[in-house]
């Protein structure tokens, strides 16, 4: 369990966290990044810069 | 073997990859491309022990330089910067599969609003608008009318990036309500899907309802042909089924395999890597690929 640094909500995040990870907070909606694992820590996630993806 | 992950958002399909690679015992490097600088000259102490490198980047700008750099410093890179290149870019996707041969839809490209209302006006309704470059179905526009059609140019001069004054346009596909994606490696079929849906745009990321595919003689042919007309590599295989046959939209290149994994049987992720051990096998002989 972590704390969203949105809303402040705690995030459950399940075992296999990767960092670079996007994690949705269920309370705000927030996208959050995982920075680190051990312990996880979150942050804001970057806005997307451009188009990407398929 | 030693497999850098190269990334900006680390999703499911990259997680997949990673799990896949780290059964087997790989060692696995994961590079954030927003954390990377890229020396001409020189290649970043990171990537001294690399044998391939995966490119998972989002941002296509990113896909285009990172790939340009791996090939540079002689590391062995999927996808190429080739297949990146073609497949980013929707004109070049269409020349190089017209060029080949491959079955695809009639398409015109016009720079101004006034030659691409001639291009509409010639296709007539209802005809398809595209970005050139654009993801997940996103920014396209189905045309039935005039009056749209000149609305929609409109807005792209006045509100769009230079890149959306290229305008592509295309011939609107009668289809029996559903497309196909095929995943494939070097032109080989891994998994297909059918998306159908109500809406004109059958896309998975748009809440399209998904089926296997299975592969006839035909779409097997194609999906070979489609994949070597960009360069090969891991790559979407768009096609649909027309009166006369299959006809392939696009290859995307930056390919997202998660929901495939979760419509078919096939152990998705294992046969990229089975792949992946294969390509850095070709580019080291000496490598001993299994743990
Ligand atoms: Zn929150």
């Amino acid at each position: 369990m972590t704390e969203c640094v949105e809303c402040g909500a705690e995030v459950s995040l399940h075992d296999d966290l990767e960092v670079g990870e996007i994690i949705d907070c269920t309370t705000c909606g927030a996208e959050l990044e995982v920075v680190d694992t051990e312990p996880p820590v979150l942050e804001q996630a970057p806005e997307l810069e451009e188009d990407w993806g398929e | 073997m030693n497999v850098g992950i190269l990334y900006s958002r680390i999703r499911k399909d990259e997680k997949l990859l990673l799990s896949e690679l780290r059964d087997r015992d790989h060692e696995v490097t994961k590079i954030d491309v927003r954390k990377q600088t890229f020396d001409i000259s020189e290649a970043p102490a990171a990537f001294a022990d690399l044998d391939i490198v995966v490119d998972r980047c989002l941002a296509t700008s990113r896909s285009l330089y990172a790939t340009q750099f791996f090939e540079a410093y002689g590391i062995p890179v999927v996808n190429s910067h080739e297949t990146a290149d073609i497949c980013a870019d929707k004109v070049k996707n269409s020349l190089a599969l017209e060029k080949a041969g491959v079955p695809t839809p009639a398409t015109k490209v016009a720079f101004t609003k006034e030659t691409a209302m001639e291009a509409i006006e010639d296709f007539g309704y209802p005809c398809v608008l595209k970005p050139v470059v654009g993801s997940w179905g996103r920014l396209m526009a189905k045309i039935d009318s005039e009056s749209a059609a000149e609305a929609i140019l409109e807005h792209k001069a006045t509100l769009g990036h230079y890149e959306h004054k290229v305008f592509y346009i295309q011939e609107f596909v009668e289809k029996p309500g559903r497309d196909i994606r095929v995943l494939a490696v070097d032109g080989e079929p891994i998994a297909g899907m059918v998306r159908s849906s109500d809406h004109w745009i059958t896309n998975a990321a748009k809440g399209a309802e998904t089926d296997v595919f299975e592969p006839d003689e035909e779409a097997l042919e194609l999906v070979e042909r489609a994949s070597d007309a960009v360069g090969g590599g891991l790559l979407g295989i768009d096609l649909m089924e027309t009166d006369d046959g299959y006809t392939v939209h696009e290859v995307n290149h930056t390919v997202e395999f998660k929901a495939l994994d979760e419509a078919v049987e096939t152990d998705i992720a294992g046969t990229v890597v089975d792949w992946l051990e294969e390509k850095a096998k070709a580019a080291d002989p000496d490598l001993e690929v299994t743990a």
